[in-house]
């Protein structure tokens, strides 16, 4: 790679100017409506929404439902095993660091034994 | 203790991003200067293949845009929790990564907004990323420990804050829509825009709810 130090830079401040960019736009254009009710709206039922959007994001790997039949393959049965462990465990203890480390630990096993 | 699982998730991910910098050749201090100014997971793997393949600035700026452009909605429901936070407010805009954004909104007292705890978990956050940089830079590609599958580490903390927020609201509306939004979106987009298709989606349909409220409303009340 050709990269001198100054062009490195130039490069790193583009990125990091678009990303600033991306967060601080809604605090620029909206501050003075955050006590409007739409904004409110938004305040109370986006958390919950974007969460599970993480979620279903986050466990994409997993394909559900495999060439019409649930996947269990190497894949699929270690992300939704683990993730019903996470699950669980929360509901039962509500202790988060608990549901985490166990879930993380389960699904580490698993897909390290696999090969 | 709340940014625990966050460290997990981004002390390996920061390595990785580390090991992958210096792999395709870029200096130490370039990897940590993009760990401390960027601070962006995806954002950054993004920048380091850009690079890789000599795009131009302007083909980096639109993408890095694009690919961002999620976090426009987190600002939106953080308007009001961030008012009034000083000078701590720029640097708790700056550090809004997706893990910290679950962090803050799922705090257990989100009336009294507390602001120095909010900068505490953000500024905690982000030394767990530039430390995991540090030590994947330093690491090269050599690592000692199998550390395959922590990255469910990030998909845990995920499953338990919904379970917290469903806790909270007891109201199905807002998972029913995510649930539609994000897998509509798994089925119709590339995986790159998955995330902002949902998150947009899942916006537009809570606006909709909200005119629709509010017709509702003004009916009831004219008759």
């Amino acid at each position: 790679m050709t990269q001198t130090p100054m062009s490195l830079l130039c490069f790193i401040a583009v990125c990091a100017l678009a990303t600033f960019m991306t967060r601080v736009l809604p605090f620029i254009a909206l501050s003075r409506q955050a006590d409007h009710p739409l904004i409110l709206h938004l305040g109370r039922y986006l958390p919950p929404a974007v969460m599970l959007i993480l979620v279903i994001y986050a466990m994409r790997d997993w394909r559900p439902f495999l060439n019409g039949a649930v996947n269990l393959t190497a894949t699929g049965g270690p992300i939704l095993l683990a993730g019903l462990i996470v699950a669980g465990l929360q509901l039962w203890r509500h202790n988060a660091l608990l549901s985490i480390v166990a879930g993380t630990g389960a699904y580490m096993s698993m897909i390290q034994m696999m090969d | 203790m709340t940014t625990l699982p966050v460290m997990f998730g981004y002390l390996p991910l920061g390595a990785a991003f580390g090991i992958l910098a210096v792999d395709v050749g870029i200096p130490w201090w370039g990897a940590l200067t993009m760990s401390l100014l960027i601070y962006a997971g995806a954002g950054q793997f993004l920048a380091v293949a850009l690079l890789a393949n000599q795009a131009g600035l302007l083909e980096v700026a639109i993408a890095t845009l694009m690919l961002n452009s999620r976090h426009l909605f987190y600002g939106l429901s953080l308007l009001r929790p961030f008012a009034g936070a000083g000078w701590r407010k720029p640097y708790l805009i700056f550090a809004l990564t997706d893990e910290t954004y679950s962090l803050l909104t799922a705090r257990a007292n989100t009336t009294g907004h507390d602001h120095a705890q909010a900068f505490r978990l953000s500024a905690l956050n982000q030394l767990w990323w530039v430390s995991g940089s540090l030590a994947g830079v330093l690491i090269g590609s050599q690592m000692a420990f199998d550390t395959r599958g922590i990255e469910f580490v990030l998909t845990a903390l995920f499953i338990v804050l919904t379970i917290e927020q469903a806790r909270r609201l007891r109201q199905w509306r807002p998972f029913l829509i995510a649930l539609c939004t994000a897998l509509g979106a798994l089925v119709i987009l590339p995986e790159r825009h998955m995330l902002l298709g949902a998150i947009g989606a899942a916006s537009l349909i809570l606006l909709i709810q909200y005119r629709l409220d509010a017709s509702l409303r003004r009916h009831q009340e004219a008759s």
